[in-house]
């Protein structure tokens, strides 16, 4: 079965006469009636009637035994960012639920829809300090958007029809379910599964207010200098073709978001780069020149805005968001639009005037050919003999054409991948943007595969992250995902070790990781590979990792000391952003 | 912003472990509730909270937008004092021969208008209720004469220009919203709120 074919609603109907079944087929019954056809999980005592049931449905779930439970939700987000559907993953009480944190509160912060299933002891020893007994719901309050402990079998269509309904609306978000052992092994009178869509005390998204729109039309058709700040929200709200129309009809320069990237493709000729601490020179100089500024599903956080109170202190602030709660919350706004963008980004572009902002357009291309000048034609094209990690990027670029899903993990060559790399598609972007969790790209990679088996995906890692979840190599030699996984090492904790060099005059506190050989590790599980560190062998090993029909790592060795520019330094104003 | 007296009413649903999400949100900003207080409310199955803290308005706007995302929270609003008739209510144990033996402190609780709850040979439980001030001042008294124990509780507030939960909650149980339903209250108020 393909994992993107949606699983047949059969047991979605109410039923008029009940079945008895247990607590933990009801789980698997909602699982399908959800659509879902791909679990990241790991078993353990506490969750075993639920794995039981499990047995008897793998021809309809496929689960995807992962080596952490930690692999396990940064593979059901990668899912839930290439797919665009609902990640899941279920874990154990205790240990195995507090490995789900880290995951958690990366999801939390980039707003992935994920559910997770936790196995909990018997409801008759809860606060007993039980065996691999945790307060679950308690330690994951604050890092999901909602959690619920369930402890009676009948509670759990329903519990799972608003977990999933919570998690994929209005603003997404990572949701947990805890269940009781003695719920998931409960008989109880089953009346079918219904699908949640309204819980009174949540409302995923306002109406968008009309003369909101007005005042933000009028606003942007008086606009000399417009400029469009975009993030994820274009691509969770699934209004990619919306928001094209709406900067194409006003032609308004726009800069992306780390998570706003692949919304609108890399080459389109209004996209001037991205934003933030290590962004283009271009829109973050702009910013604080531009006398409107449209921010569409963003939601400026500190590494886009730098020093608060010198960002766009001139500018008139347009803010569109589906979270009422991120609205004023860091930037004062003018005009609130407040609403799905899906909805409102059409009722805007009717209102727009096509205005010719060609000239403001060739300010920022000339600031661009300054950065390409100082920065990126070096990055790219190095003299030296050391390898860049902006010259493996566009190599890669190269030879994907940008169709490519890529993932990264955390640091330098996360950094240089959302630089450099070219993205053609919407969702082919996956990097853990808010949280900054080293770690994510390996896992993330393997559910980002998963999400979209028929596309290429690389994993962009560098020598520090890939250590951190390096077992889940044991995952993909056991389900066979087509990972490629780049390694970029330059023997450093690279993005600790530039900061330390800039701001701590350079003295080099525990940076200096070493590797193990990381191509005997990956052919200890089977996985071939190998490993580079002269440019001439750089394009031929990037071919044979696209080309080879499986999993493959590839290890380039790049220079150690590079350090990633541009850069807003902390504490500085984005206008004040360095170039060298 | 200057740091107030401000009074947080939610109206939430009545579910476990929703107090401890509510808290959170104050504890990560290092913000202290100095007084909290959970009861039903008008509406039969909705839970008001009553929480008191001292911060400046940018703050209380921020937290309360952070509250209403709670998805088991239906409204937050937030009021200065001016805004709400409020009340706290506090016991006092008192040795009972200073009562007897002592004119000053039999003047000073009919002064305080506190009521005998129980009396026993060794001490007597008076009640007062009113605002922070006046219970504060009437502790300091006490105390001077061997006040044995003394307890006050969370304030609790009615807001002045509320009509109440009933019609709100009408609106939130449709499934198709109105336009005037709630959630636009603030957007509808930010004139009020902000200085562009």
């Amino acid at each position: 079965m393909s994992t993107l074919e949606i699983t047949e609603n059969k047991a979605a109907a109410k039923q008029e006469t009940p079945t008895q079944i247990s607590g933990s087929k009801a789980v698997m019954e909602a699982l399908l009636s959800e659509g879902v056809d791909t679990v990241f999980g790991y078993p353990g005592g506490a969750i075993m009637p639920i794995y039981d049931a499990l047995y008897d449905y793998t021809d309809r779930l496929k689960h995807i035994l992962v080596r952490h439970e930690q692999g396990g939700i940064h593979a059901a987000q990668g899912y839930a960012r290439t797919s665009g559907r609902t990640g899941v993953v279920f874990a154990t009480s205790g240990p195995g639920a507090t490995n789900l944190v880290t995951g958690l509160a990366d999801a939390m912060i980039d707003s992935n829809p994920i559910v997770c299933i936790t196995g909990q002891v018997f409801a008759s020893l809860l606060g007993t300090d039980a065996f691999q007994e945790t307060d679950v719901i308690n330690i994951t309050a604050p890092v999901t958007k909602w959690n619920y402990q369930v402890t009676d079998a009948t509670e759990i269509p329903a519990a799972l029809a608003k977990a999933f309904y919570i998690a994929s609306t209005g603003r997404p978000g990572p949701v947990l379910i805890d269940i009781t052992k003695n719920a998931q092994i409960q008989l109880f009178d089953y009346f079918g599964y219904e699908k949640c869509n309204h819980v009174r005390s949540y409302r995923p998204a306002p109406q968008v207010r009309k003369e909101y729109i007005e005042q933000a039309a009028e606003l942007i058709n008086n606009a000399k200098k417009p400029f469009v700040l975009f993030g994820q929200g274009i691509i969770l709200g699934k209004a990619e073709e919306e928001f094209k129309a709406f900067i194409e009809k006003t032609g308004i320069p726009s800069a992306a978001t780390v998570m706003g990237l692949s919304a609108l493709p890399t080459d389109h000729k209004l996209h001037v780069g991205m934003l933030g601490m290590h962004g283009n020179y271009a829109p973050n100089v702009m910013t604080n020149e531009c006398d409107v500024l449209i921010a569409i599903g963003m939601r400026f956080d500190d590494r886009v805005t730098g020093r608060l109170d010198k960002y766009a202190k001139q500018a008139k602030v347009i803010h569109l968001d589906i979270d009422p709660a991120e609205i004023d919350k860091n930037v004062q706004t003018t005009v609130p639009v407040w609403g799905d963008c899906k909805e409102s980004l059409p009722m805007l572009t009717e209102l727009v005037k096509a205005v010719d902002h060609s000239a403001w357009l060739a300010q920022f291309r000339e600031l661009e050919k300054e950065e390409i000048k100082e920065v990126i034609t070096d990055e790219l094209h190095p003299k030296t003999d050391i390898m860049t990690m902006g010259e493996v990027i566009n190599v890669l670029n190269e030879l994907t054409g940008g169709d490519a899903i890529i993932t990264t993990d955390v640091g330098q060559h996360q950094m240089v991948t959302c630089r450099y790399a070219k993205f053609n598609k919407s969702k082919s972007n996956v990097t853990s943007g808010g949280l900054g969790t080293m770690g994510f790209g390996l896992p993330a990679a393997i559910g980002a595969w998963y999400g979209a088996p028929e596309k290429t995906v690389v994993a962009i890692i560098g020598d520090g992250g890939i250590q951190m979840t390096i077992q889940e190599l044991g995952t993909i030699m056991q389900f066979g995902a087509k990972v490629k996984i780049m390694i970029l090492n330059n023997e450093f904790l690279g993005m600790v070790r530039q900061w330390q060099q800039l701001f701590h005059d350079k003295r080099y506190s525990f940076v200096n990781i070493t590797s193990p050989d990381f191509v005997a590790v990956a052919k200890g599980y089977y996985i071939d590979g190998q490993k580079i560190s002269e440019r001439k062998d750089l394009r031929n090993a990037l071919q044979t990792m696209l080309d080879h029909d499986g999993a493959y790592l590839l290890e380039v060795m790049v220079g150690k000391e590079n350090n990633v520019f541009p850069m807003v330094a902390q504490g500085t104003s984005v206008s004040e952003i360095r170039l060298k | 912003m200057e740091k107030q007296e401000y009074t947080i009413t939610l109206y939430t649903e009545n579910s476990i472990g929703l107090i401890g999400r509510i808290s959170t949100i104050f504890s990560r900003r290092k913000i202290n509730i100095e007084s909290l207080n959970t009861s039903p409310s008008e509406v039969e199955g909705i839970h008001r909270f009553t929480i008191v803290i001292t911060e400046a308005e940018d703050v209380l706007r921020k937290l309360c937008r952070q509250l209403e995302k709670q998805i088991d929270i239906l409204k937050a609003y937030y009021n200065t004092n001016d805004e709400v008739i409020w009340q706290e209510q506090a016991l006092y144990k008192v040795p009972a021969d200073v009562v007897n033996e002592k004119v000053y402190v039999e003047r000073l609780l009919r002064q305080y208008g506190a009521n005998v709850v129980v009396i026993r040979n060794d001490y007597i439980v008076f009640e007062t209720a009113g605002h922070r001030e006046e219970i504060d001042k009437l502790t300091e008294e006490l105390t001077k004469y061997g006040l044995i124990e003394f307890v006050r509780g969370a304030r609790i507030a009615i807001i002045k220009d509320s009509a109440g939960f009933h019609s709100k909650l009408v609106q939130f149980e449709a499934q198709e919203p109105s336009i005037e339903i709630v959630e636009n209250e603030y957007l509808d108020k930010r004139d009020d709120v902000f200085t562009m």
